[in-house]
């Protein structure tokens, strides 16, 4: 009898869905957003910037720290299974329940030149790398901190298994530290020396494959007060941490060298973690979208909790369907048949219009509850099919057929799943978790970040109980004149630097790119001991050296440093800095051949000044007989261009040009 | 004093925490000279400084003040932690095995308090099925503390005590007994109780773990698995080892208690079985025989308690340049027994004979067991050999040193005489000395070598 709905009611479409519930939740692109819109939802963000320091070997052991090997680069694997345990108060800490769901296999590779047995587990700590502490420890000074008097080692448990011990040991150098921004000054909460973690090969189905090269290498860690309140003041500040990281010279660099956690709720939402971005420039897109996520759950909230009575009682209802019973001609599905996957239809009572509901971009409710199902119930994507799919993959009879067999009534929504028997308890489980989180709202967790801002489900929020002492490591005192000595050596501050730059006159636009390569005291140097005109200096490394890093490749390593040695030639050779324009690229191709060959390779001959002003008198008659304008400047040109190629590395360019107009 | 409101802090610590009037457990805000800091403040360690004091901040970190930086301190607030493991009943299934748990003070389940750091064994069958709900399906579970040492504080005196409470369980009717144990002396132990529980008609099996079970990688909870597993359901009934196979999470091996020996400071693999194969492989489905001949599971109740020990023994581990005036120190104080460890085939050097005639004229035992583990000894290879059988040294075998420490103090707590003690000594009780060592028995194989190196890549083993 329900089968043909009365005509009066009008069909319910997903997408005009999605696109109502975004303009309910206000949702705008980035760039349109201005700063009351982030102020509307609450904005709030934070971050946990990562930064691997540049030792020789790792944290807690002597394995080489920076040699990194390909997936298949191993030459043992050992499996691990990772339990929880429970927390101080008789419980289990609500990640590690889900972790323990999973019933994941752990396999980590292990090649013998980059671990040995502490990174497994199977020998205890060594003393922490001395190395290491320093460079922690002058990052800390610069950041503001205050010192602690002894360092204790704590473990951190994780049971992703990116760590096989199932903790990170882990230790507090500094808290209450300060960064300035240009309008305002962001608190810091405290920075960490730790083990950095495995790296992860593949998660399919029970099994994670994880590499452990990278696992133990020294990180510290700057965590920030959620004082940022807009996605560029995020990023600005992410970006003053890295710049000062980088500031000491101790610090890796690199893809993944630097990576970081950010932290984003919205009013009446609560702290997610998208973790281990490495690119600062995704920063405000992925917080624009996140603060936009949680106000679009809370919208849900708001809609869930008008339309159920009782939402303690609320449950689901499923049942198991026979798929020669439908038409389900979807790929996935009848593939899952061939692999015995069991087919379950599900009925979420009053969740009409929430599957649909938009989330982010492109993305809606139902997207949470397949991304769980994925992580939690380890059934792979694409594991489910809805009522309300934006781009249908069954026919809608299907569902029309499957809300009788479940007794379903209008306001319901559906879901069809498919997964093998053993995760079935589990993937249920999930789905009824996950709505029923839709009730309260913004549900803690961390997320995984997309290159076009969109955040995935990566795991539930651990909690705070999962901190303790690490027993097989001494407190270690940090004395006082310990650290006034390691004062006297810091470099100076970025904001220091980036005055001092704007005072030379060095455009702002290379200021990135300086600090990011650490080349403020390269500059300085040039400056205070050549003598170098500081805006040439700033333009030719801001402008000129990161264009030729992006177009020319070294056929051996380039350091920096050549860039003195090359204005020192210059300087010492009495060329003019100009000629250094020419020798870059050749210097960046070729770096160990020496500046006299480099002149001879771009055909520089040395010319006495005399000789060069001589000719002018002799270019202006031969101009004023081929005369093609009658401008003065035109003709001051042209003899410029003629003289050029001598010219340029013996007489400097306005020099040129004062003794054609005088001469 | 009712209670210790200055937990671990002595000397300057302890005056600063008195000056400023703040308790462990007490939240204090600490000015210094390094800037403000603000926390829970935590008991010391013992055996740590007196000029730190340990606070636990609010992001669960700890972290050390140095007392000579603090200018002013002030207690906000208190709040004692109060630490207890959760207990769950342990559920009783009619058809599983029972099996019988002894604690000896190891900490094969145990839980660290998080804010202290303090081991918090758990050890009644509510705490064990809280932390193992596993255990519940291999087996019904009843625990008893024996006695609570660690490991390397286990003797004679705890030997004898188990043996008298596992003789009572057999004779209860149970059907298997688990150990939990310490690791470090786990063969020792091993061995005593398969010399103190002969003709046992169900398995006994000893286990522990290298990594505390308040780590998430411990080896602890899948040891316990296979040892309840092993106890309630395996065919032999012998004292047996059971601990990590591969440093995998994967299976358990079972070790006869007198073949095996610790092998590797902290990995998980570390027991192994010298000069034979295991016994068998253990994993949470089945147990899997390797060697055909073992002692069968009875039905009936008869175990023979043999409660014996001399601590009048001791053991010589032999290095090139020993001085005979070692021997002689151990004879006149009073050693009945002695058990060399000696070079290659069982060897010291001349220097010491005359020491060694000396004690066996003053009635002393002693026997030959070896440093390098696996093989034989054998005294007729060489002079020195003949000439040490000469003068009283008896060759035991390929029994391990440590079995044979604990096979001659376990002989000489029954008798004194010399062809009595020889006779125990002699007459293997469970393959301690065996009449052939199979070529597979000495697996030693070296990284490096391709073909080792192909099969760690490909077998996870």
């Amino acid at each position: 009898m329900k089968k043909n709905k009365s005509p009066e009611i009008t069909k319910f479409s997903p997408k005009k869905n999605y696109e109502l519930t975004q303009k309910e939740v206000g949702y705008i692109p980035r760039k349109k957003a201005k700063k009351a819109d982030y102020e509307r939802i609450g904005f709030m963000s934070g971050l946990e910037v990562h930064q691997q320091l540049k030792t020789k070997e790792k944290l807690f052991c002597h394995c080489p720290a920076g040699v990194f090997h390909s997936h298949d680069d191993f030459n043992a694997e050992i499996i691990r299974h990772m339990r929880p345990t429970l927390s101080e108060l008789g419980e289990y800490d609500g990640t590690a329940l889900m972790e323990y769901k999973t019933r994941k296999e752990i396999i980590y590779r292990i090649n013998n030149q980059t671990a040995c047995t502490y990174e497994i587990d199977d020998t205890p700590p060594f003393k922490i790398n001395q190395e290491a502490l320093e460079y922690a420890l002058e990052i800390s000074l610069l950041s503001k901190f205050n010192i602690v008097g002894e360092v204790h080692i704590t473990r951190k448990q994780y049971l992703d298994g990116s760590i096989p011990a199932g903790f990170q040991r882990t230790a507090i150098l500094g808290v209450e530290g300060e960064i300035p921004l240009k309008n305002k000054k962001v608190r810091l909460i405290q920075l960490s020396i730790e083990e950095d973690s495995s790296r992860e090969i593949s998660d399919i189905g029970h099994t994670r494959v994880y590499k452990t090269d990278r696992l133990g290498m020294p990180l510290i860690e700057t965590v920030t007060y959620p004082e940022m309140y807009t996605p560029d003041e995020l990023k600005e500040a992410a970006e003053y941490i890295r710049f000062l990281n980088r500031s000491t010279g101790r610090v890796r660099v690199g893809s993944g060298a630097g990576r970081e956690d950010v932290n984003v709720s919205c009013k009446g939402g609560t702290r997610v973690e998208i973790k281990g971005v490495s690119y600062n420039k995704l920063i405000p897109e992925l917080s624009h979208i996140e603060g936009f996520r949680q106000w679009a759950l809370l919208n849900i909230k708001r809609k869930l909790n008008d339309n159920v009575k009782d939402p303690t009682i609320w449950k689901i209802q499923h049942k198991e369907i026979d798929y020669r019973d439908f038409d389900l001609k979807y790929e996935p599905i009848t593939n899952g048949l061939i692999d015995k996957y069991r087919i379950l239809a599900v009925n979420l009572p009053d969740f009409k219009g929430i599957l649909s509901h938009f989330t982010q971009p492109g993305k809606i409710f139902a997207n949470e509850i397949s991304d769980r199902l994925k992580v939690i119930a380890c059934i792979e994507k694409p594991n489910m099919v809805h009522s309300e799919e934006l781009e249908p993959k069954i026919i809608e009879e299907n569902f029309t057929k499957i809300k009788e067999l479940l007794n379903a009534k209008e306001n319901d929504a559906q879901i069809i799943f498919w997964a093998p028997e053993a995760d079935i308890p589990t993937a249920l489980e999930t789905i009824e978790e996950r709505c029923k989180m839709a009730f309260e709202g913004v549900p803690q967790e961390t997320r995984k970040s997309f290159l076009d801002g969109t955040t995935i489900f990566e795991r539930v929020l651990p909690g705070a109980d999962r901190m303790y002492p690490d027993t097989d490591s001494a407190p270690i005192p940090l004395e006082n004149n310990y650290i006034d000595e390691l004062s006297k050596s810091l470099p100076s501050e970025v904001i220091d630097r980036y005055n001092q730059l704007n005072k030379w006159g060095i455009p702002e636009d290379t200021y990135t790119y300086i600090f990011r390569n650490n080349l403020f005291p390269l500059i300085e140097k040039i400056i205070k001991t050549l003598k170098i005109n500081p805006k040439f200096i700033g333009t030719f490394i801001g402008h000129k050296l990161k264009f030729i890093e992006g177009h020319y490749t070294s056929a051996d390593k380039f350091e920096y440093s050549k860039i003195y040695d090359l204005f020192k030639y210059l300087t010492d050779s009495k060329l003019d800095i100009q000629l250094s324009k020419k020798i870059l690229p050749v210097v960046f191709q070729y770096p160990k051949m020496d500046f006299d060959s480099i002149l001879t390779s771009i055909n520089f001959k040395s010319v006495p000044k005399e000789e060069i002003l001589s000719k002018i008198p002799f270019l202006k008659q031969k101009y004023s007989e081929i005369k093609t304008s009658k401008d003065d400047k035109v003709a001051k040109n042209w003899i410029m261009g003629e003289l050029q190629k001598t010219a340029i590395g013996n007489i400097p360019p306005d020099q040129l040009a004062q003794a054609i107009v005088q001469n | 004093m009712s209670e210790d409101i200055f937990q671990g802090y002595k000397n300057k610590a302890l005056e600063v925490l008195k000056k400023y009037n703040v308790r462990v457990w007490g939240q204090a805000s600490i000015e210094t000279t390094r800037g403000n800091f603000e926390g829970t403040v935590l008991p010391r360690s013992e055996n740590d400084d007196d000029i730190h004091i340990v606070l636990k901040i609010i992001t669960g970190y700890n972290i050390g003040i140095d007392i000579g930086t603090i200018t002013n301190m002030k207690e906000t607030g208190y709040k004692k932690a109060n630490y207890k493991i959760p207990e769950k009943e342990f559920p009783t299934t009619p058809g599983l095995p029972s099996v019988k748990l002894f604690g000896t003070g190891g900490t094969i389940a145990s839980r660290l308090d998080y804010r202290t750091g303090a081991v918090i064994p758990a050890f009644s069958p509510g705490e064990l099925y809280g932390a193992v709900p596993e255990l519940a399906d291999i087996c019904n579970l009843t625990t008893e503390k024996v006695f609570a040492v660690f490991s390397e504080n286990m003797g004679p005196k705890q030997y004898i005590s188990l043996a008298k409470a596992i003789g009572e369980e057999i004779k209860n009717g149970i059907d298997g007994i688990v150990i939990g144990h310490g690791t470090d002396t786990l063969h020792h132990t091993g061995a005593a109780l398969t010399f103190m529980v002969q003709n046992s008609p169900v398995p006994i099996v000893l286990v522990g773990s290298q990594r505390s079970s308040d780590r998430p990688s411990s080896d602890a909870a899948l040891n316990l698995m296979h040892a309840m597993k092993t106890a309630g359901h395996s065919d032999i009934a012998e004292v047996m080892v059971c601990m990590f196979g591969p440093t995998s999470d994967d299976y358990g091996l079972l070790h006869k208690g007198t073949r095996v020996r610790k092998m590797h400071s902290s990995y998980r693999s570390t027991f192994r079985t010298i000069g034979d194969t295991p016994l068998a492989t253990v994993n949470r489905d089945k147990i899997t025989p390797i060697k055909k001949d073992y002692k069968q599971r009875r039905n009936d109740r008869n175990v023979d308690i043999l409660p014996y020990f001399s601590d009048k023994v001791t053991m010589l581990y032999y290095y090139p340049g020993m001085k005979p005036d070692t021997i002689d120190a151990l004879v006149d104080n009073g050693y009945k027994g002695i058990v060399f460890v000696g070079t290659g085939l069982g060897h010291v050097n001349k220097e010491l004979y005359p020491a060694i005639e000396r004690a066996t004229k003053k009635g002393v035992v002693m026997y030959m067991t070896l440093q390098t583990l696996w093989g034989y000894v054998h005294m007729f290879v060489y002079d020195t050999g003949r000439d040490m059988m000469a003068r009283g040294i008896i060759p035991a075998g390929n029994m391990l040193p440590e079995v044979a420490f604990i096979k001659l103090g376990w002989a000489m707590g029954q008798t004194e005489d010399p062809e009595e003690i020889k006779k125990i000594m002699l007459t293997p009780i469970n393959d301690e000395i065996t009449k052939r060592e199979p070529y597979n028995g000495y697996l030693v194989y070296q990284g490096g070598v391709p073909e080792v190196e192909d099969f760690i890549k490909k077998f996870r083993k």
